[in-house]
């Protein structure tokens, strides 16, 4: 499986990101980062260390699990359905400027569920959009404010984002079906 | 352990693997794998959140109808499964006895085709007739959730009942758990014991001989009429109610016999183990299956079964919703 990404060049992402969103959003204090579950928590935890870093501020971080807002449910998915976890947003959201994580934009529907959910939890003043990877093919108008790398795919591979945290190593992989399930 | 601290991970560390039931219907705690229980134990445990939030509501069952149909009187299991099916947005209408067509001769069967050419998504039932639910899975299309079915199953109970236990003890597997009271009519332990001894713990039944099940023993319980020997060092007590209604004979003398020999009372408390937690399924019989004092008292966690049994009806219904096996 070819890796298109390992540790440095994903720790350099983040933190270019980081700088990026300090550029771009003089109010810091009004930030708080969500992320979505799985991957997006961790990503969202290493930026705000990384934005502690810069301004020196403990940006508020929470987590957000999608599933209850997929728009799949009693119809035939491809794979399994996902298993239910744990949403956690301890403040509120309401007026600030969320930055909304994730690990792979690829359709842009857990993006619109993570939207959906979000705005039931209050009325933040902007939402904007951090990706590790944007690997293409919207079937949404959806696009990433800060991405960390821009993957051209095509729709039969999978990119699969693996971190320490959950995985045990950094590393984006993008996976070729397999010869056997061409065949 | 405060409530709500097992939350994400199964008890004794063991977590559910599986994502989906196997089956589109829950008609019994008996067909359940022990997977599967820790499955809705999980996802139930992440519902709660949605109570927590300013707006209860996920759209997860958007656009389903879910109908409940209930034979017997309910106030905690009927509410529960209808604030359960609001917050995920399914479109809940309520069916009792009373109220339809069965009080003109209507049959069960007959009710259901009428409800079923409706097209409901999921039908909720609860009758007096142990098999109720079976029945109606095997005419209807739409998934069947037993809410209790006569003196057989209460499944939904027993699953709230263990959320609750996890909220409180480590793990299941070597927890002695004793049930007490009217044994022969309740399908609350019948489902508990099922589950109960599935996750490994140790069940004690206790009650009143003529209240005991014949062949109870092979359900791998330890049958007792000693109150004292099945209260002794329990880490869950589990008092059942008093069943007048379902009664055809005479049972025991009297209730303030049944009482003195079966009720808990504080210094039979005693005996168990201090970290005990006294369960009921509800609605309480105060001053005969439970003491006033012990049912308001500290090691009560009676109000945590009916909180937990929203959540866990949540993740049932939805659990049951994305099992697309079996659906045309």
């Amino acid at each position: 499986m070819p890796v298109v990404m390992e540790a440095g060049r994903i720790s350099r992402a983040l933190m270019r990101i980081a700088h990026e969103i300090v550029e771009r959003n003089r109010d810091v204090e009004k930030l708080a980062l969500v992320g979505i579950r799985t991957r997006g928590v961790p990503l969202a935890r290493r930026i705000a260390d990384n934005l502690h870093g810069i301004v020196d501020r403990e940006l508020p971080l929470g987590m957000l699990d999608i599933t209850l807002y997929r728009d799949d449910l009693m119809r035939h998915t491809v794979g399994p359905q996902p298993l239910l976890r744990h949403t956690e947003i301890p403040f509120s959201i309401d007026d600030r400027h969320i930055l909304l994580v994730d690990d792979v934009l690829y359709t842009g529907r857990t993006i619109r569920a993570a939207l959906d959910a979000l705005v039931d939890f209050g009325r933040p003043q902007a939402i904007q959009l951090v990706v590790l990877v944007d690997r293409g093919h919207r079937e949404l108008p959806i696009k990433a404010d800060y991405v960390g790398k821009n993957l051209p795919t095509a729709v039969r591979e999978s990119v699969q984002v693996r971190l320490v945290e959950t995985d045990g190593a950094d590393e984006v992989l993008i996976q070729q079906p397999a010869e056997e399930e061409l065949t | 352990m405060t409530p709500g601290a097992a939350d994400g991970g199964a008890a004794g560390g063991a977590a559910s693997h599986l994502s989906r039931l196997r089956s589109r219907h829950l008609l019994s705690a008996a067909d359940l794998t022990a997977e599967e229980v820790l499955l809705i134990l999980d996802t139930a445990g992440a519902m709660r959140e949605v109570g927590t939030r300013p707006i209860k509501k996920v759209p997860a069952l958007r656009g389903k109808t879910v109908v409940n149909l209930f034979f017997e009187p309910s106030t905690r299991t009927r509410t529960s499964f209808e604030i359960a099916e609001k917050r995920l947005s399914a479109d809940a209408l309520n069916i009792s006895a009373a109220t339809s067509s069965l009080v003109k001769g209507e049959t069960l069967a007959d009710t259901a085709r009428n409800l079923e050419a409706m097209a409901p998504d999921i039908i909720v039932v609860r009758h007096q007739a142990s098999g109720a639910c079976h029945m109606l899975a095997d005419i209807c299309s739409s998934r069947i959730v037993n809410a209790g079915d006569g003196m057989h199953e209460h499944p939904t109970q027993a699953l709230l009942d263990l959320l609750t236990i996890r909220d409180h003890k480590s793990t299941f597997a070597g927890l002695k758990v004793a049930i007490v009271g009217d044994l022969l009519h309740s399908r609350v332990m019948r489902s508990n014991v099922v589950l109960l001894t599935m996750l490994g713990a140790d069940v004690w039944v206790c009650g009143p001989p003529t209240m005991m099940p014949a062949g109870i023993g092979r359900l791998g319980v330890t049958a007792t009429s000693s109150l004292d020997a099945a209260v002794d060092g329990a880490d869950v007590i589990m008092m059942l109610r008093i069943q007048l209604e379902r009664m055809s004979g005479h049972f025991f003398p009297s209730l303030r016999e049944y009482h003195e020999l079966f009720g808990l009372s504080r210094a039979r408390l005693a005996r168990a183990r201090p970290d005990v937690i006294v369960m009921h399924p509800g609605p309480l019989n105060r001053g005969v299956e439970i003491a006033s004092d012990v049912a308001d008292g500290p090691y009560s966690v009676i109000l945590e079964q009916v909180s937990n049994g929203v959540a866990l009806r949540m993740a049932v219904l939805y659990l049951i919703a994305g099992v697309t096996e079996g659906v045309d």
